[in-house]
């Protein structure tokens, strides 16, 4: 192995385990384990044991990066850690008022598709990343300050959930694109 | 091996070799050979002083076959014997190429790959890709003087993985070591920010004669990572010399042209093009088979105009690359052109116009993707310096995903997701005793497996006769940095391992390839034993140096036992360098890596723990 594949994700990249993280201490630290790991840095030797660690590594090395650099997966990351599988998350049954708030956005997105409205989806994506900014902090609050998995688990499950219909509005876009 | 790589803060590696290194564009219409040379890097030459060889193959009735500017002439006098712009049929079927119709090519009706029937054949794009890379090793070896110890192939971003294992194909046919397929797009950023030492968020807008591709990249402190790639493999300076072919034909009312006029007409249309970037208006001017006469007059304005859409077609891929980076058009902070076709002023315009910025022309267009790939080459083949350490990271353009019920294709791997990724993902039986299980690969974004392209099937066999549900299949995607897919599954409760390495629906097989090998003359001539005795040594030779510094550097990490075995075993690879055993000087290389393994790992250990204290350290 060329990096301990036991390490947790964190620890990997020698940061804390938590949530709130800061996105250019991360970066380096990517780039630093990937200037040792990467196949570029090996292609020069010969095919062997050494060569195949490092790829090992690289590939760790990645998934941990993509792992922890988003919010969404860094938090369902931190529940997994913490023994909170994706099954238990989805198995946490809404809160009606995020239940109503689901279906506000839904009839929204449904209305600009049909009528091809471009802008009212752009503004739909802007609000969305406004919600999503309020979400995170939320989650940063739920699992670092008052350590209360429950409702991180909640909240992951919105964020899911508004994660979704971004993705939903972005591909509706990508068409317009063209 | 790991071992090499790692050189102690102020002890310097043991100065070795200057490798024999080439990057090579195989462009659409263009290639070119580039190096590092005293660590400069710099495009090699014809005996005339030319860097450019247009991507031309011409097959010469009763064998033999001339390229690049020889090939040019035979365009109008031979056209179906003369292919150019073969890339655009890299890894593609009949129905995928476009404009088909205005090709003077014969096609052959077979499954995968088109083919061309030529005076000397049929003949796959592999093998005529293969022609010009052979032509370019040669003005290489004979630049540099000597056997070229591996490569760097450039290939468009927005490839798929067919048209990469087809360029890869070509590369191998052509007796060509291939360290890396390195995307034109990133090649382009290396040569531009290692030049100008660039930080920050920059786009490389790369329009070339085939094909179009669009990266966002971040450039800090010497690691060059891509955010996001778009593109349109059938998207280039061809498809604007098709819209002035149609609107000839139409202004001079020309019945369908031969295969001869019909080349006439688009090398007109190309040099009409070409013109009117620096002229405001051109003679479109040309005599046919026919003895038709084509006398018009073409306007700025009317190419503007006729070319209207392809130019708002190369923004699409802007817009949506932006997208995905979760980027605006504001936060980039310079917009570098690559590719001839750039240099269409209402292109330069419209993207100065979306950026809100002039776009950076200062860099030779047609230069600047061979010379970043030499430099990756040179970095590759482990030429580089100590103080020398830039890093790329790229990423794969396309999703990955496999077939499920109801023709869908589930993600398996997002695209633009960094290299190399790997992707575990476990399936089971759905009958009583069932042993066999298809899977269907496929690329691409839409989410009917129709719209995707299909890239292989495969099945596993042998799983174990259990009931409906019990079995465990764990499939491994994993995806190199060349952006290549291979694919392994296991049987998890009994360990039923089969490995597969992904052939596309559109490529060769490996018998193929080895049929090319054969039949192609060149190699038959070559000392193919002699070859791989010579590869052997060298490898041989690396590990031997390896093992050295590593043993210089760090020998306390080994036990007596260990020590004497790999000393045995170095003892014994040094006496089989100088023999001509190839098998068994491949054994002892074998042999010798696996022993010291566990070396390189605790070593590798090591060394990141004080790579990353010291990025500690760093930020305190
Ligand atoms: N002055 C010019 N004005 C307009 N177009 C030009 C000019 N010079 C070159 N081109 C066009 O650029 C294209 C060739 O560009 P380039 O050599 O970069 O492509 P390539 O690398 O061979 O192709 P690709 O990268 O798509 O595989 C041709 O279509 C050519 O007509
Ligand atoms: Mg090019």
């Amino acid at each position: 192995m060329s990096v301990d594949l036991s390490l947790d994700y964190f620890a990997l990249f020698g940061l804390p385990c938590r949530f709130r993280l800061d996105e250019a201490t991360l970066d380096h630290a990517w780039h630093t384990l990937q200037t040792e790991v990467h196949p570029d840095r090996h292609a020069h030797l010969p095919d062997g044991s050494d060569r195949r660690n490092a790829m090992a590594g690289a590939l760790r090395v990645n998934e941990a990066y993509t792992a922890l650099k988003k919010p969404l997966t860094r938090a369902q990351y931190l529940l997994e850690l913490a023994g909170m599988g994706s099954d238990v998350i989805n198995a946490n049954v809404m809160a009606p008022e995020y239940l109503f708030e689901q279906l506000q956005w839904r009839e929204a997105v449904e209305e600009a598709r049909g009528t091809n409205d471009i802008d009212a989806l752009e503004q739909l994506a802007l609000r969305l990343q406004i919600q999503k900014g309020g979400v995170v902090e939320q989650l940063a609050v739920q699992l670092d300050d008052q350590r209360d998995l429950d409702a991180a688990a909640d909240t992951v499950r919105r964020m899911m959930f508004l994660d979704k219909l971004r993705q939903d509005i972005d591909n509706v876009l990508a068409a317009f694109d063209g | 091996m790991a071992l090499l790589q790692i050189a102690e803060p102020g002890q310097s590696a043991a100065p070795h070799k200057h490798r024999l290194a080439v990057g090579i564009d195989l462009g659409t219409t263009n290639s070119l050979v580039a190096t590092v040379r005293n660590g400069i890097a710099v495009c090699l030459t014809d005996e005339q002083g030319r860097a450019i060889m247009p991507s031309i193959v011409h097959y010469r009735d009763g064998g033999g076959i001339e390229l690049g500017f020889d090939a040019m002439s035979t365009r109008v006098s031979d056209p179906r014997n003369t292919i150019v712009s073969v890339k655009r049929f890299m890894g593609r079927g009949i129905k995928d190429v476009t404009h088909i119709e205005a090709m003077p090519y014969v096609f052959e009706e077979t499954p995968g790959m088109v083919r061309l029937r030529t005076v000397q054949g049929s003949k796959s794009p592999v093998e005529i890709s293969a022609e010009l890379l052979r032509a370019l090793r040669k003005r290489a070896e004979a630049s540099l003087g000597g056997e070229l110890t591996g490569v760097v192939v450039t290939v468009p971003a927005y490839f798929d993985d067919a048209q990469r294992q087809a360029t890869r194909d070509a590369a191998r046919l052509a007796g060509l070591h291939v360290l890396r397929l390195l995307n034109e797009p990133t090649a382009a950023a290396v040569a531009y920010g290692l030049d100008n030492a660039s930080e920050g968020v920059y786009a490389v807008f790369d329009l070339g004669g085939g094909t179009f591709d669009l990266s966002i990249l971040k450039l800090t402190r010497g690691v060059f990572e891509v955010l996001a790639t778009n593109g349109d493999t059938a998207l280039g300076g061809d498809d604007f010399d098709h819209r002035l072919y149609c609107w000839a034909l139409d202004h001079a009312r020309i019945d369908p042209p031969s295969a001869e006029d019909a080349r006439r007409l688009l090398m007109a249309a190309r040099a009409v093009k070409e013109l009117l970037t620096v002229c405001e208006e051109a003679p479109f001017r040309l005599r046919l088979d026919s003895g038709e006469e084509v006398d018009l007059t073409v306007t700025r304005a009317d190419f503007f105009e006729m070319t209207r859409a392809l130019v708002q077609k190369t923004l699409a891929p802007v817009k949506r690359a932006l997208r995905d980076a979760g980027l605006s058009p504001r936060d980039v902070k310079g917009v570098v052109m690559v590719g001839g076709a750039t240099r269409m002023p209402h292109i330069q315009r419209a993207v100065a116009e979306y950026f809100g910025q002039e776009p950076l022309t200062n860099l030779d267009p047609d230069r600047v993707v061979a010379l970043g790939a030499a430099m990756q080459a040179n970095a590759l083949a482990g030429n580089r310096r100590e103080d020398d350490s830039w890093l790329l990271l790229d990423v794969i353009p396309l999703s990955l995903g496999l077939e499920t019920m109801g023709g869908l294709s589930e993600k398996v791997i997002a695209r633009n997701a960094t290299l190399p990724v790997a992707r575990a993902q476990e399936f089971t039986t759905f009958k009583d005793g069932q042993t066999a299980m298809s899977f269907h690969i496929v690329q691409g974004e839409r989410e009917l497996v129709a719209d995707c392209r299909s890239l292989a099937r495969f099945e596993l066999r042998g799983i174990p006769p259990m009931a409906a549900g019990a079995a465990r299949i764990r499939v491994t995607f994993q995806v190199d940095a060349d952006g290549l897919l291979s694919v392994s599954a296991l049987e998890a409760s009994t360990g039923v391992e089969a490995s597969i390495h992904v052939k596309p629906s559109y490529g060769l097989t490996d018998d193929e390839i080895a049929g090319m090998l054969r039949s192609s003359l060149e190699h038959a001539s070559d000392d193919l034993t002699a070859r791989a005795l010579r590869e052997k040594q060298v490898e041989a030779e690396r590990l031997l140096e390896a093992c050295a510094q590593a043993l210089a550097a760090d020998s306390e990490l080994l036990d007596e036992a260990e020590r004497t075995t790999i000393d045995a075993l170095i003892a014994r690879l040094r006496q089989l360098v100088t023999g001509h055993d190839a098998n068994a000087l491949s054994d002892a290389i074998a042999a010798l890596s696996r022993a010291t393994e566990d070396f390189a790992t605790r070593r590798m250990n090591r060394s990141l723990s004080k790579a990353l204290t010291g990025h500690n350290i760093d930020e305190l």
